[in-house]
């Protein structure tokens, strides 16, 4: 990380390298620092408090996404790249709603949030695909392919949740589950991987 | 089940189950068929979509829990002085309300124009003001426009007709062309002029009564009309005698209806020829009866003019302060016309109808 951060405020260092560390209290400070700004952006704008929500939610998705990546530059402070992508997903959002245009604010162009929006709405796409084909499974493949590529559990956990005798019954089970779910997911139009 | 075999041995490879043999193993297979290498590939592909799936699915369960700590309600007082519910509406609607807005007065404004309303400033004030009279006697009034200035001696600023009720010098005219007078003129067919002064006016009926109060003027002879009493019938032959020019003009109709605007008894609908200044004149049946006064007509309808009833010119008489009357005022019952055809007729009566001049 080539640190372009002002020295300034150690704060957005904490926070961002608790975030990568996975520290669930930095978490908590990011999102009740930022929220109450977003919430009040959206509501003088004709939002709801569930849409600040929403909306906040998936600015701190995608600034997540982007801290968690290697080669993470962040060129702005925490809290103008936050406003600025929440700020984009709303209008966005407001204009999908309404049939009169919104107000037309221009967008300053700041960091890179056009296409760190691009990628994460490519990876939405992705999910909400891979949501779906989930759902179609069916149980017990749904629980077994969550736990063991989603939550990275152990065969033998596995074994043992489900009450398998022995380990390669669970994995021909699992493999059946992996097979279904591929069909699943490309028939969708998942990638071609 | 190779294929199971290897997504196994994929997934033990890539979450680091192998130990260094097997893992040197797996490579030198993987680099050795290129097959089995794109498998693998797109195996891990998928797992780390899944992964990031499941990581995705972690952080939106611990933003939810966060999300639940916070009162968003307080939050949100503390952000934002609640406004009244209209302002919010108001807020919230205000795009909808200038919409609707201008919609209503493009439409409003595009009927009027197409409909003529600015094209022809004259015919509908009329019409407006026909709406606006139509409260007591929604006619409009044929005060003849002589000159624009006021306070000209002459030849007076509006005119009508007027005609002779007594030979001692009483005469009706309709209200409206009296009405806000300082002096009042009358001028008959030879053009004697004569002062006159009003008597009594009745506006509910539109009826003003003068009286000659020239020294030039002695008294008239015997006068060759009478008034009918009783209401006449529809069809009936009548004609009138009046001032739209400064010469005396006939006109000649019928009775068309016993009401006269919007069902107004006071008056009859007569089909006549009049026109601004006929305004007071008699209006006579074949046999030379006054039974009305000329009063008005609809703008915009044709052949609608209405004439006020001899029965309520009899009622304003009646209604005459004795006071007010320094001759006595009998009408005249004996008529000289029945006989006549029209032309003597008019030759008769041509003498006893006034321009009524206005000052």
């Amino acid at each position: 990380m080539r640190n372009k951060i002002n020295s300034s405020i150690p704060a957005d260092i904490n926070l961002i390298q608790g975030i990568r560390d996975g520290a669930a209290n930095s978490l908590d400070s990011l999102y009740t620092a930022y929220f109450p700004m977003i919430l009040q952006l959206v509501l003088n704008n004709s939002g709801s408090e569930d849409d600040a929500k929403d909306i906040f939610q998936e600015a701190v998705i995608v600034l997540y996404t982007k801290i968690t990546t290697e080669n993470f530059e962040l060129k702005s402070k925490l809290k103008t790249y936050i406003y600025a992508v929440c700020r984009h997903l709303w209008l966005k959002k407001l204009n999908q709603n309404s049939r009169f245009s919104a107000q037309t604010f221009e967008l300053e162009s700041v960091a890179d949030v056009e296409i760190d929006l691009e990628q994460h709405e490519e990876k939405n796409e992705q999910f909400k695909l891979m949501q779906h084909a989930l759902g179609q499974l069916g149980e017990p493949c749904k629980t077994i392919i969550e736990e063991f590529y989603l939550n990275n559990r152990s065969m033998q956990e596995i074994c043992y949740q489900f009450g398998y005798t022995n380990a390669d019954n669970a994995k021909t089970q699992k493999y059946k589950c992996l097979q279904r779910l591929k069909k699943l997911f490309f028939k969708d139009g998942g990638l071609e991987l | 089940m190779k294929d199971a075999q290897l997504i196994n041995q994929t997934e033990a490879y890539l979450r680091g189950e192998f130990s260094p043999e097997e893992r040197a193993a797996f490579e030198l297979l993987c680099k050795e068929n290129p097959d089995i290498q794109q498998q693998v590939n797109a195996h891990k592909e998928l797992m780390v979509l899944l992964a990031a799936y499941g990581e995705r699915q972690r952080l939106q369960h611990a933003m939810d829990l966060i999300h639940e700590q916070i009162d968003v309600v307080s939050l949100k007082n503390d952000l934002i002085p609640t406004s009244a519910s209209v302002i919010q509406l108001w807020k919230r609607y205000r795009a909808n309300f200038a919409i609707a807005a201008t919609v209503a007065i493009t439409a409003i404004f595009g009927t009027l124009l197409f409909s003529g309303y600015f094209a022809d400033h004259s015919s509908y004030y009329s019409a407006l003001r026909r709406e606006i009279n139509s409260i007591k006697r929604s006619q409009n009034v044929l005060a003849k426009n002589i000159n624009s200035k006021k306070g000209l001696a002459n030849p007076g600023v509006f005119g009508g007709t007027g005609f002779a009720l007594s030979a001692n010098g009483y005469l009706a005219t309709n209200y409206h062309v009296i009405k806000g007078a300082d002096s009042v003129y009358i001028q008959n067919a030879a053009g004697d002029t004569y002062k006159v002064k009003t008597v009594f006016v009745q506006p509910e009926y539109d009826i003003a009564i003068l009286q000659i109060v020239d020294p030039a003027f002695d008294s008239f002879d015997k006068l060759p009309y009478a008034f009918k009493k009783i209401d006449s019938d529809l069809g009936e032959d009548v004609y009138t005698l009046g001032f739209p020019r400064d010469e005396q003009v006939y006109g000649k109709g019928y009775l068309s209806a016993k009401t006269g605007f919007a069902g107004d008894t006071v008056s009859y609908q007569i089909s006549i020829p009049v026109n601004p200044g006929n305004s007071g004149g008699p209006l006579l049946d074949s046999k030379g009866n006054v039974i009305g006064i000329i009063s008005g007509k609809q703008t915009r309808t044709d052949g609608a003019a209405f004439a006020i009833k001899t029965n309520y010119l009899l009622k304003s008489l009646e209604e005459i302060p004795v006071e007010d009357l320094d001759k006595t005022l009998s009408l005249n019952k004996k008529n000289t016309l029945s006989s006549l055809n029209r032309t003597a007729q008019l030759k008769k009566i041509q003498d006893y109808v006034f321009m009524v001049r206005v000052y």
